[in-house]
Order: structure tokens, then sequence, then C-alpha cells
């Protein structure tokens, strides 16, 4: 069931397991049957650690999504609430408390689980409605770091990188800290620590402080990291803001993808039997499950889009092949054996029938007219050209109301591409965006400016050129089929921040210390004393193994790029990666824009 | 599509970037064709039962998963669960194997070291004493019993991080409790930074304790989070009323006004924000969205009445979708374009009052303008819009947004050729303009363009694309024999 966590390098499953255990104990200490009420939003993120088999098996009879009003009816003896610390949630529970009839019998008993942890804010606020003394457990379940695939981990915690750039409110990095100590407990203590960034060293700093003040909590267990790897989201503003070109990239830029899952437009995936065409076409999207579990899906999920069509043609002629091997089976044996393939041979088909669905519904934007002018903006500006003055095509989609978004991640791409606007250039966008979706934008816009997204240039200094090139960031020479460089995530821009690892890991940062200082925040290195009998002697020809924690946010084609460089012959090192949250451009600037709705109550 | 094929592949293999369009196109397409035809042809033979096979509902979900399961068991009666359930199981071997749990070991059981020796993977937890790993990730086990009452600032700090309940009340004199704020800041850790500060709010003077914010920014941020969470607004406006906090604040009164539904409020309580210290441009902003709104607010009672009262025939013939309160200010542009054209610059709905007042630049305007009347079909007044008189008294077409745009958003209104053709004659640059004249049928422009361009092998190529026997077709006839003649 979890065997995509297990093929990596470093074994997941193990942090998942550890997960599923803490569950059962929580639940078996609300003895008799239950009923779990659940914040809607944990639900994606829990599904990556248990399955409803699990909960069945602890007596969980009944689960509900956490609405005002009473409680549905269930004769259940525990009535669980799985939330996140939030006073907007606090007060539903509070009112199904509240609405819970009295006079029932038998009563049921009230239970919370904080997650990731308890609050003190949030049970003082149940305490001032009166309701705090209805609940016999009241505990936190610590789901810092999910495993969402073998090599990939992340926080999920949605607003990280507003709360640390706009509010600091550094809590996010606190658990970010806790994470890496779970980690460290599991897959022993990672000697090496390096960083780039404000928010990097605080976690750096916080790891170290928790390990020294718990002294004991010498871990001998042999360590499995080699180095951990902190960034910060601000170090690279600029690659999430560019449109991601690879295939798992590009479905999560259109279709956005969920905690694994992406929701698809259901009429590509029609069933087409003969003699019922046209009949039950589904209505619901249709949802499907993205990870390496899928044997075709972890080859083609990294690859430029542009190269997916023939890896897809590829496997439908082998697939076909096999089909047809039945004419060729005769004996008996030879016809078992077949049949013995028949179900992988299904499931093989089914993918490819999916994928090849999936890559036409991107094909048709792709080869759009609009998505070809909005990407050849895109890089005119990360190669350099006229980042400096008014760019015709956004304001031509500004004059056709383009979705303001889409306005945003160019405007904000043009910016950190010039180290900043002409202050002329930005009043000249602010203005246009403004008057056009609204003044109340300009709360956004100011949120865009504090995080460093969108500003004037200072000094009239432009650094970006000299970053470009120190660092290669822009190659003319792409090969979308076969790469040789990670430039091809995104059709000839190479990820400032995994270019950073890449770097880091040969010849060492102190070959770039010019460019390190004009990026945002300090740069550090920390050792982490292993006890003798625990310091690794490297095999030859073994790969180390680096962690790179990235603290506001990465992006799958960041992720693509750092498994290229994985899986490069000589490359020497092997990434696995870690995050508060996934993200895309769309998404990043959506948490970053003021919610305009006025509050539901 | 508005630009030709031909057009498009050269400027992409004349320009440094990548097409991101499929190296091949045919291939491509042939490609995912192929697949696709495999895909299907396989149907056929195999028995199609993806449901066992993919073990997901319709919606997606995979049976079993929690989200299912929520939908399950809160919408069908447990008894019909239990058959769905069973049947899954009959159905698929795979499904039925939920992997019994057999894990021995948790995080907590980790840490207080009871685990014997499990590998997993290449991880080997080895067993070397009975001790704790790392019991700061313990899960607090009666914690209310041990308490103390003289654990310092630091301690109490780290007690309040693991979750345990710890009295504040101990800390009395201002040095204590600052200290105390200062090491929760330290710890970075939101819950207890909030917990610490509704303990200030509550033991000290609101003077005192908005001049230690003051100098402790991080600590500031959270209260004020704190504050607009719980809707303390009162305290959030006394705290952002000294003027020596950020810029951002001033923002976050502006944006209480979102929170007022009724108009009339809004717009008092805007004209309130206009006098906050902004800088001089965000002011200016501000004092534009308070104009504008008293602007809507006066347009919305007068034209409402002309609706209503089904004076004004532009309003009976086009009836108003919604109003224009709290419209952005080019929606507001457009929709005076629409029904108060012809209004003198004095009345406040006129659009050249709006121009004037909002500074609105040229290029937004006439594009504004144009797509307002171009949706009216009033094309006397989309040609009033281009014509400029020189002093001499020669009349001239200018626009400032490039007539390629014009056509594009003429054509977008279907304007009938007639119209379209005036507009594509007059763009400057002759490749863009054969191209847009080629793409919306305007044969004249395309003709002459090619007559001034002596271009017969074009002209001549052109005449299949014309009707035959059509007054075009004699034109191109008669051009190619005066070209021979030439």
């Amino acid at each position: 069931m979890a065997a995509h966590l297990s093929s990596g390098r470093v074994n997941l499953t193990a942090l998942r397991e550890a997960g599923r255990r803490e569950l059962r104990e929580f639940l078996d200490k609300c003895a008799g049957s239950k009923a779990i009420v659940w914040d809607e939003y944990l639900t994606g993120p829990f599904g990556l650690i248990a399955q409803y088999s699990l909960l069945k098996e602890h007596e969980v009879e009944k689960m509900f999504t956490l609405k005002p009003g009473r409680l549905p009816q269930a004769d259940v003896k525990n009535i669980i609430f799985f939330v996140r610390p939030k006073l907007e949630l606090m007060d539903i529970i509070t009112d199904n408390v509240l609405r819970e009839d009295r006079g029932r019998s038998p009563q049921r008993d009230f239970h919370i689980l904080f997650v990731p942890r308890r609050s003190l804010l949030c049970e003082q606020w149940l305490k001032e409605q009166g309701v705090l003394g209805s609940f016999i457990h009241r505990e936190q379940y610590s789901l810092d770091l999910i495993p969402f695939d073998g090599d990939l981990l992340s926080m999920e915690s949605e607003s990280a990188f507003k709360e640390c750039y706009l509010e600091s409110d550094q809590t996010s990095l606190y658990h970010a800290a806790k994470g890496l100590m779970t980690l460290q407990a599991l897959y022993g203590t990672i000697p090496q620590i390096f960083g780039k960034g404000e928010c990097a060293r605080h976690v750096a700093n916080m790891m170290i402080r928790m390990k020294r003040e718990f002294p004991g909590s010498q871990n001998s267990i042999f360590p499995v990291f080699d180095t951990l790897l902190l960034l910060d989201r601000n170090v690279d503003l600029l690659t999430p803001l560019a449109t991601q070109l690879t295939y798992e990239g590009l479905i999560d830029e259109i279709y956005g993808i969920q905690n694994t899952y992406v929701k698809l437009p259901p009429e590509k995936f029609a069933p087409k039997k003969q003699g019922e065409g046209g009949k039950d076409l589904p209505t619901e999207p249709k949802k499907l499950q993205l990870n390496s579990a899928e044997e075709l899906y972890a080859e083609i999920r990294d690859k430029n889009f542009n190269a997916v069509g023939s890896v897809l043609s590829k496997k439908a002629k082998i697939i076909s092949a096999a089909f047809e091997e039945r004419h060729h089976a005769k004996t008996v044996g030879e016809i078992k054996q077949f049949v013995s393939q028949l179900p992988h041979m299904q499931a093989a088909r089914s993918s490819l029938a999916n994928h090849t669905s999936i890559a036409e519904l991107i094909k048709d934007i792709t080869t759009s007219e609009d998505f070809f002018d909005n990407l050849t903006v895109e890089q005119e500006f990360m190669s350099g050209i006229d980042t400096d003055k008014v760019n015709n095509y956004i304001e031509d989609c500004i004059a056709q109301k383009h979705p303001l978004i889409k306005i945003l991640r160019l405007v904000c791409l043009q910016s950190v591409c010039n180290s900043g606007l002409k202050q002329k250039v930005l009043d000249h966008y602010k203005r246009e965006i403004l008057q056009t979706y609204g003044y109340e934008h300009i709360l956004t816009l100011n949120n865009l400016e504090k995080a460093g997204l969108l500003k004037p240039q200072t000094g009239g200094r432009n650094n970006y050129p000299t970053i470009r090139k120190t660092l290669r960031l822009w190659m003319d020479d792409v090969n979308e089929q076969n790469p040789n460089d990670i430039s091809y995530v995104y059709s000839g821009y190479a990820p400032l921040s995994v270019r950073l690892a890449q770097l880091l890991a040969r010849p060492g940062w102190r070959s770039i210390e010019e460019v390190l200082k004009m990026l945002p925040g300090p740069h550090f290195e920390e050792r982490q004393q292993l006890p003798t009998g625990l310091q690794k002697k490297r095999q030859h020809g073994e790969n180390r193994v680096t962690l790179v924690f990235f603290l506001g946010g990465v992006t799958y084609a960041e992720i693509a790029a750092l498994r290229f460089l994985s899986q490069m012959e000589d490359g020497g090192t092997e990434y696995v990666i870690a995050t508060t949250k996934l993200i895309n451009g769309t998404s990043w600037m959506k948490s970053l824009m003021e919610k305009l709705e006025p509050a539901p109550f | 599509m508005s630009r030709a094929r031909a057009d498009e592949e050269e400027y992409w293999h004349s320009s440094k970037f990548r097409a991101f369009t499929f190296d091949d196109e045919d291939d491509e397409l042939s490609q995912l064709k192929e697949s696709k035809q495999a895909v299907n042809s396989l149907r056929d033979i195999v028995d199609d039962d993806d449901d066992d096979l993919e073990r997901v509902s319709w919606s997606g979900e995979p049976v079993g998963s929690i989200s299912w399961s929520i939908k399950e068991t809160s919408s069908s009666s447990a008894s019909s669960l239990e058959g769905r359930d069973s049947s899954l199981q009959k159905g698929s071997s795979s499904y039925a194997a939920f992997p019994k749990q057999v894990s021995s070991y948790s995080l907590s059981s980790l840490f207080k070291g009871e685990i014997p020796n499990i590998q997993c993977g290449q991880m080997a937890l080895s067993d070397t004493g009975v001790k704790n790993y790392a019991p700061e990730l313990r899960r607090p086990k009666a914690e209310y019993k041990d308490y103390s009452n003289d654990w310092s600032p630091k301690d109490t700090v780290r007690r309040m991080q693991r979750g345990k309940v710890c009295s504040l009340e101990r800390f009395r004199s201002l040095q204590d409790k600052l200290v105390l704020l200062d090491e929760a800041v330290a710890g970075h850790d939101g819950n207890v930074i909030t917990a610490v500060l509704i303990f200030l709010k509550r033991t000290l003077r609101r003077e005192i304790l908005f001049r230690e914010l003051e100098v402790r920014q991080v600590a500031l941020c959270h209260l004020i989070h704190f504050l607009k969470e719980t809707g303390e607004q009162k305290l959030l406006l006394d705290l952002l009323r000294p003027c020596f906090f950020s810029l951002s604040l001033q923002l976050s009164q502006y944006r209480e006004h979102l929170n007022i539904q009724d108009v009339e409020k809004r717009r008092e309580f805007l004209k309130g924000c206009i006098g906050l210290p902004f800088s001089a441009e965000d002011t200016s902003h501000i004092q534009d969205h308070y104009t504008l709104l008293e602007r809507q607010i006066i347009i919305e009672t007068n034209d409402r009445h002309l609706e209503t009262s089904g004076q004004s025939e532009i309003f009976r013939k086009y009836p108003r979708k919604a109003s224009i309160l709290n419209m952005p200010l080019v929606t507001t542009l457009f929709y005076s374009c629409f029904y108060h054209y012809t209004e003198a610059e004095g009345t406040f709905s006129s659009p050249t009052n709006l121009k004037k007042t909002f500074k609105i630049p040229d290029k937004q305007y006439v594009l504004t303008a144009l797509a307002a009347r171009a949706k009216l079909r009033a094309w006397d007044d989309v040609d009033a819009l281009f014509t400029t008189k020189s002093w001499l008294g020669y009349t001239k077409k200018k626009a400032p947004i490039g007539f390629h745009r014009v056509v594009e958003i003429l054509q977008r209104n279907n304007a009938p050729v007639q119209v379209l053709q005036e507009y594509v004659r007059l763009v400057e640059d002759v490749e863009t303009r054969l191209s847009l004249a080629t793409k919306y049928k305007c044969h004249d422009v395309v003709i002459e363009t090619y007559k001034d361009l002596k271009d017969r092998i074009q002209l001549t190529a052109y005449k299949c694309k014309v009707e035959r026997g059509s007054a075009e077709e004699e034109k191109i006839n008669s051009i190619l024999n005066n070209m021979v003649r030439n």
C-alpha cells in the first residue's frame, strides 16, 4: 500500500509507520465506539498516513465533516474532533458541543486532537466559551513532515511563507525544526548542516538548541543523511513565478495537485465502449492519485512535457505487443503464463490511457497562443531582455482583464529579474492594476512589496545579470528530450535554488561567495558531532545523501531538477526533498493576496 | 489565433527562444494518437473492469481513503457500508490486503528506547541501552502533576512549548514579564508568544504594553494578528493610532472598509482613511478610491431611477446586469461610456469627467471607450474616437493604442467588414496589415497592399481567395494588366 515510500534511497515507510502508531495509540485511549469529526483540510494529509481501515480497526464507526449546528445522530460512545488549532474552528466545535442533547443516553464523550499541536490560545478560547471542561482528552498529533513519495516530505502548511515573511510569525519554522528532530530520531543525526537565508539560520539555531537543551538525547542510530541543506524561499523568489514545463509541473500549474491527488475534467476519461456511446457521461471531475507507485508516471513525471509524447507512444507499442503475445501462446503453460501477467498488463494499459488523456488536455493549453505569448515574455525576462521598461504584453493583458494572478506573476517576475523595477515603471504597473482590478488590491501589492517580490530598484543597481551569469541560470542550448542540465525543467532557465544545491555538492559554495552575498540572508555551515563508531566510512562509489529543505515552499519543477541530479551517473549525491508546502506560482500568489471577501461571520 | 501560423513559425525560428510546441508537430500529434489508438484497441481485448483494477470510485477517491469514508459513513446507513465493503473485498484481492498493522514502534516508543532491533531499509535502530534518545519529543504524560512555582522564564517558555500548563501569574515585575516575553520570542513558537502576550495584555497598562512592543516588532506583529483574529477592533485601532508604526499597519486599518457592507458607511470610513499617514503614492490611490465610490453612489442613485422609470431608451434596450457600486475604475469608465457617452463634461457620470478626475491615460481611455461603443455598434462614435483635426482643418486618423489593437477589439465585437477594413487599412506595419486583412477577409486592403508592393505573384495567388466574377476579382485582373504594361 505504501510501496512508493520505500522505493527511494531513504525508507520513508518508517516515518509513516511511526505516524500510524501514534494515531492508534490515541484512538485506543478513547475506549469504545467512536465517530471522528474532521476539519476538512486535514483529510488530505491524513490520507497519506492512514486509510479508513486503520481507523475502523480501532472502532471508528462514523466520520463527519466539521460544520456548525447539531452533530449528526450516531450511536457511538466517543466523538473526537480532529482539527487544526484555529479560532474559527473552535467556534464551530463550541456550537456543536452546546447543541448536544444533554438528555440523550448514553451520553457521548468529547475529545479533541489538535494537529499538529495543542494551542494554548485555542484552549483559552474554549474555556471562555465555557466548553473546555466538556472534553475528556485534549491531545496533539504532531503531523510535521508527511511522506508524499519515496524522496519527498511536506508539512503542507499553506501559509508558512506568508507567516514568515509578512507576519514575522515563525511558528512554522519551529515546526520545521521539530520535524527535523523527529527525522533525526528515526534516521540518525545529520552531521553537516548548510543553509542560506534568515529562516534557514533560525531553523538551524533551533535544531542545535533543541539538541543542546536535552543532553542524553545522544542518538545512536547510524546516520542515513550526510548533509542537510536549508534554503529560504526568498533566496530564490524567481523560480516559482515562472511556468513549470515538466509533466508533473504542468499538471500542477493547470489543475493543481492536492496531497498527491489531481482532479481533471471528466470528458476525456469517459469510458468509450462500443454500443453505449454518449450515455452516462460523467459530470464529476475525475480524480487520480499521482505518485511513483505508478510505474509509467514515475518515468514521465519529471520529463519536459515536450519529451512525454514519445515515451507514451513507445509504451503503447510495448503494451500492444505484449497483448499480441496471446496469439503465440499455444501450450497450456504458455497460456497460463500470459494470464498470470494479465493484471499487470491491464494496470499498465489503464495507466497509459490516463496519461494519454492528461497529455492531450495539457497539450490543448500549451499549444494555445496565449500560453505561448506568456512563456515568451517569461523567457525574455529570465534571460535579461527588456526588464527595465513597461512590457507591452503585460499592459495588453491588463487591458483585457486577464486574471489578476497571471498579471502579478509576470510583474513580479520582471521585478525579480531586474533586482527591482524603476520607480516610474513600478508606479505605472501599480496604477494600471488598481484602476483595472480595484483599489482594494493595494493591500495585495503591499504584501508583495513586503515579501520582496515587487519593489523599486534601490541604488540603481541590477545584480540579476551577474547572478544569472555566475550561476548559469539561462542556458541557450537546452535539450528537452535527453537533458544534460537541470535547465530543461523550464526549457532554458535553471532554477536558482537547485543550482545552489548543485554547486554546494560540487565544487562547494566557496566558489560562489560573491553571488551568495548578493542573495538575501546569511549563508552558513554547522557540524553536529557524531559519537565515534557512527562516523561513516564511505564505500567507494557510494553516493552521499542530502536532504534539501525548502522553507516557504518548493515547486514540482525544482523537485524534478533535484531528481535529475540524483540520477546523474557521476553526480555523487542523491537528494531527498522536504518543504513546508508544495507550491506553484498561482497557489503561492494566492497565499500572499489579501482575502477580499468579507468574513462569513 | 490572431497571428498567422506562418508568421508565428517565422517568429520562432528567428528568435532565440524555443517555442514550447512539440519539436515535430505532426510527429508528436501522431504519437499521442498512436498511444490513444493502442489504448482503445486494447479495450476490446481485455475484460474492461476498471473499477476493480484501479480501486477508485468514480469521483476518484480511492476506496478506503479517509475522504471517501467520510462521504460513505455520513451519507449511508451502516449496513449498506458494510455490504459495500465486503463486496469490495471480494472484488479485488489486492484491495482486501489492507496491510495488517505489523509495525512495532512509534515515535514515542522509539524515544523511550523500547524498540528491539528493527531493520528498515538501510536504517538499523540499534538497541544500545534503554535510554531516552530524544525526550523532548516524548508525548507529555501526567504533565499536570509536576507543577512547580519556581520555573525560570526560560524553563517556563520551554514547558509551554511542550504544551504544558504553566502559571504566569508569578511574573509580577515589569522586568520579569519582559524577560518572559523575550524568551518566548527567541523560541519562535507563535503559540507561546501569543499566550505570553495575552498575559501581558491582561496585566499591563495599555500605554506601557504599547511602549514596550514598539521595540519588539515580532511580538507586536503577533499581538496585532491575535487582535485581528479575535476581532478586538477597538484595541487594534488604539494600537494603530500612534503613528510610530509602519506603513502596513495603516493599510490594515484601510483594510477594515472591506467588512463594511453599507456603501454610505463605507464611503465615510474611506474618507477617514485619507488622513492616515500613508506614503504619497498610496494616499493618492486611497483618495481616488474614496472619490470613485462617492461618484458611484451618485451615478447609481440616478441610474436606478432612470431605469425603473423607463424614461431612458438606452436602459430599456440594455438593462443593467449589476449595480456599479464597488466596481473598479475601468469598469466604471466602461459603464459610463456605455450609458452616458454623450453627456457634457460637467456631469459626474460623463466619461470625460471621469477621465479628467482620475487622470486616466489616453491609451486606457480609448481602449475602454472603443470597447463600449463597439459593443453598441456605434461606428460613428468609433470613427470620431480616432479622428483628429489639425489647426489647418485637415482631419487625420490617429490611435494611441495602434490600429491593430483597434481591429482586434472591433472584430471581437463582430464589426462588419466595411468597418473593419477601414481600420485594417490604417495599420502601419505592412506585414501585420496583410495578415489581419487576410484573416478578416478585407479583400480590398489585401489587393491594394500587394499592388503597392508590386507583388504580382501574391496578387495572382490571392485571386483564388475572392469570389469568382466579383468586383474584387475584376480589380485584381485590372491591376495585373496594368502592372504588365508598366
